[in-house]
């Protein structure tokens, strides 16, 4: 599903922060990513969304050579794929129920055919009650859970999640994990990035360690 | 695996705490907030300059209306001096070159001015009470030329110079050529207007996509990770645009229509008076005809396209930049 040969990484001028990255996401898979704050998981993360194009080496995301996409076919990839980034990134004038919902939204479906699918998932992640709340009014832990339900609501093929559990209790962090766990089993690959080194002891997953700009993977 | 919830189960299982979903569809916020885009200077902006459009296509039909009007009803007729001459009977060469013209194929109507006509004539410029056979006044024989035809004007002057060796014959030609390059000149000053009305909408509008772009940022951003396409994102910022333009586009349009309707009655206050005369000579009777204010309607239609137009090539060269 994903392939990475010999990708490296540098921002304008500066040193490079990824180096010689070779690696393999098969699909139906589940890895951690981690390493110490600083060692590039944003940034791999960004290259494996598309939103950063590496500076050297071959990235084959779906059977496909990214730097050959143009911009309509990288919106077409992204559809496939799910991300939660640290800083939420939910839009302040819609609701939470509507924020949810964007990617059906963007897909072009009526709002019939996925208003149950919304409402079950706003309730499993316990934002059953603030489906009609805007963001500014929800706490950090809310705001999360409605990133994390937006990103997995169309049951993308690769989901990747930056900190997903930061800023929520290890309660509703476990409830959050067995989400991740639950989606891929029904299929798709999953990428956590994360510090959280209880969280990766409560799931036996393969694990990519970054550090000093070069990736190790423990199967 | 498949993309649509119709065709597996659901994502997470509720089991007894599935709640009941509302049967009704749920109003949802649009995805670019009208608020977010500062539309009122745009409406503003829009609107005059569709209204300075408007004024200056208004008039330029005007002049143009009334030039031609004037133009038809001087090339219609054909006026002849006929000169008093030393040894010739002024009262005969005037019956004899009428005659001469009513006999040219095309003339259809010969009115030789009276000795009295003549004085009237003078009137504003000698005074009343004038006895013109004390002066050398020559007199004026007006004839009215077919419209269609072609006159032959060398023919008739040659067949008038033998009856009346003094008289002289104009067709206006002169005077319709400069009426000619006079109401060239205001189609062709109006056109300058009209693009720079427009060049300067077209920059107004660019600079208030780029800035609705930078203060919605954050959304396109967000829109860009839900998959989102570019055309997707612009067709949502350009529905505001295109509905700002419109705004704009009736407010001015429909104010210079308005203006227009009632000219006319604002012209008949004024008529009498040197300045109300002086426009009524130059416009007419200030009256746009129904094409002139459909005219009005489709350049305020094409320069809220035009809005829309500048903002999506904005839109899609902001989206390059934030992608």
């Amino acid at each position: 599903m994903v392939r990475f040969e010999n990708v490296g990484l540098r921002y304008g001028l500066g040193p490079e922060i990824l180096r010689d990255l070779s690696f393999m996401i098969p699909a139906h898979s589940f890895q951690f990513l981690t390493g110490p704050s600083g060692a590039g998981k944003t940034s791999l993360l960004r290259l494996l969304f598309l939103s950063l194009r590496p500076t050297r080496g071959l990235v084959n995301l779906f059977g496909q050579d990214v730097s050959l996409l143009g911009k309509d076919q990288v919106a077409n990839l992204r559809q496939r794929i799910g991300i939660v980034l640290q800083d939420f990134r939910l839009l302040d004038h819609m609701t939470t129920y509507e924020n949810v919902a964007l990617p059906f939204r963007v897909m072009g479906r009526e709002e019939s055919s996925y208003r149950r699918e919304v409402i079950d998932l706003l309730r499993w992640v316990g934002l059953g009650e603030r489906m009609d709340a805007l963001p500014p009014i929800l706490s950090g832990g809310e705001k999360q859970r409605a990133a994390i339900a937006r990103a997995v609501i169309s049951r993308p093929q690769l989901l990747l999640a930056d900190e997903p559990t930061g800023s929520v209790d290890p309660t509703l962090g476990r409830r959050l994990l067995r989400l991740f766990i639950e989606l891929n089993r029904l299929g798709t690959a999953v990428i956590i990035a994360t510090h959280d080194i209880t969280l990766m002891d409560q799931y036996e997953a393969r694990r990519m360690v970054l550090h000093q700009g070069r990736l190790h993977i423990y199967e | 695996m498949s993309r649509t919830g119709d065709e597996h189960g659901p994502l997470v299982d509720l089991g007894t705490e599935r709640p009941q979903v509302p049967a009704q569809a749920r109003n949802m916020s649009p995805i670019v907030p009208r608020a977010s885009i500062s539309g009122r200077a745009l409406v503003a902006v829009v609107a005059i300059m569709t209204f300075l459009a408007s004024i200056t296509t208004g008039t330029v039909l005007l002049v143009s209306a009334s030039a031609a009007e004037w133009q038809s009803e001087v090339a219609s007729e054909i006026t002849m001096q006929v000169r008093p001459q030393a040894g010739r009977d002024l009262e005969r060469d005037v019956t004899a070159a009428a005659e001469a013209m009513r006999t040219q194929p095309g003339i259809v109507q010969v009115k030789p001015f009276t000795k009295d006509e003549s004085a009237r004539l003078l009137e504003p410029w000698l005074g009343s009470g004038l006895s013109i056979e004390q002066l050398p006044v020559p007199r004026v024989i007006v004839a009215r030329v077919q419209p269609g035809t072609t006159l032959d004007l060398a023919a008739l002057r040659s067949r008038v110079t033998q009856v009346a060796p003094s008289a002289s014959v104009d067709d206006h030609r002169a005077w319709i050529e400069r009426m000619r390059s006079m109401t060239g000149a205001t189609v062709f000053a109006g056109i300058g207007i009209l693009v720079l009305v427009i060049a300067a909408t077209i920059i107004s509008v660019s600079f208030a996509t780029r800035g609705a772009m930078a203060a919605n940022r954050p959304i396109v951003e967000v829109l860009h990770f839900v998959g989102a396409g570019d055309r997707y994102i612009a067709n949502h910022f350009l529905r505001h645009f295109l509905r700002l333009g419109l705004e704009g586009g009736v407010i001015g349009g429909g104010a210079a229509m308005l203006g227009f309707g009632f000219s006319e009655s604002i012209a008949a206050w004024f008529s009498g008076t040197p300045v109300g005369d002086q426009f009524a000579a130059l416009l007419g009777t200030f009256s746009l005809s129904p094409s002139g204010y459909l005219a009005l309607a489709v350049q305020a239609v094409a320069i809220a396209a035009i809005t829309a137009w500048a903002s999506r090539r904005t839109l899609f060269a902001t989206l390059d930049d934030i992608d």
